[in-house]
């Protein structure tokens, strides 16, 4: 079966959605990430979604899985690159994608979560957990 | 008076990848008809959602995917059919938030909402149909 890439860079995951996915290989890429999160131990995960041309009920579902479980797993996730048209069809579906974070591309998107990995370890210091 | 097809492919839909193909024939059609990027976009979008009805809650079925002309305006008209246990209450099922297949129960409203015409008929026991349209406008 299809499988959708995991590139591992520092302590993120990367993951470009380049095909039509099927119900299927979206839950396969979340069960795929969540697995990875943990064996890499991985800090953020980075979702490039600007090659899809639909998000509909059952995807926008699955970036927001992905989002709530990587959280528990002690990762952050951003979600980049989504096409305005795209955009516009999600919030007429009734779809605004609560507990996602998105950013307008990679780069941006990787500032993100840099900044959030910088911002948790400055409260561990300020919190005088360091040992 | 209805819409009159000047094209039509019948597409199956038994596997989540057949979603995937009834999405690209809608593409297919709206970029035919010349319709805008965000309204193709809709128009796909919500026959996502009908095509994973079909096969969720229908059992399985088929989609018309049509373009069609009325009054000198064309348009995309996808029409999906199955013999599945049909729906008890469509005032219902067509209200946001409700499911019972463990989804977010926007897939009827929100197709409604992304589409110009929209029409539901479901017979419990029987199987239920439901007709999209976009208009190039």
């Amino acid at each position: 079966m299809d499988r959708i890439p995991i590139l591992k860079m520092g302590e993120f995951l990367l993951v470009t959605i380049q095909v039509d996915m099927h119900d299927r290989l979206a839950i396969q890429l979340q069960e795929d990430l969540t697995g990875r999160i943990a064996a890499t131990r991985s800090r953020g995960v980075l979702i490039d979604i600007s090659s899809l041309e639909i998000v509909d009920s059952f995807i926008g579902r699955m970036l927001g899985n992905i989002a709530g479980m990587s959280k528990v797993l002690g990762a952050d996730t951003v979600v980049t690159g989504m096409q305005p048209s795209v955009a516009i069809t999600l919030v007429e579906l009734g779809l605004s994608l609560k507990g996602v974070r998105t950013a307008l591309n990679v780069e941006r998107g990787m500032d993100l979560l840099r900044a959030s990995l910088g911002d948790e370890l400055e409260g561990y210091g300020g919190a005088g957990d360091q040992v | 008076m209805a819409a009159q097809a000047i094209k039509s492919d019948r597409i199956p839909i038994r596997t989540s990848e057949d979603v995937v193909v009834v999405r690209q024939h809608v593409r297919r059609a709206a970029i035919e008809i010349g319709l805008s990027l965000v309204d193709q976009t809709k128009i796909v979008t919500a026959a996502s959602e009908i095509a994973r009805n079909t096969l969720v809650h229908g059992g399985g079925g088929w989609a018309d995917i049509e373009v069609v002309q009325q009054f000198g305006r064309s348009g995309v008209r996808a029409i999906f059919e199955d013999n599945g246990p049909g729906i008890p209450d469509i005032a219902r099922a067509m209200t946001d938030g409700y499911t019972t297949a463990n989804g977010l129960g926007l897939g009827l409203g929100g197709s409604k909402r992304l589409s110009n015409d929209f029409d539901i008929q479901s017979t419990p026991g029987k199987g239920t149909r439901i007709m999209l349209l976009r208009w190039k406008s």
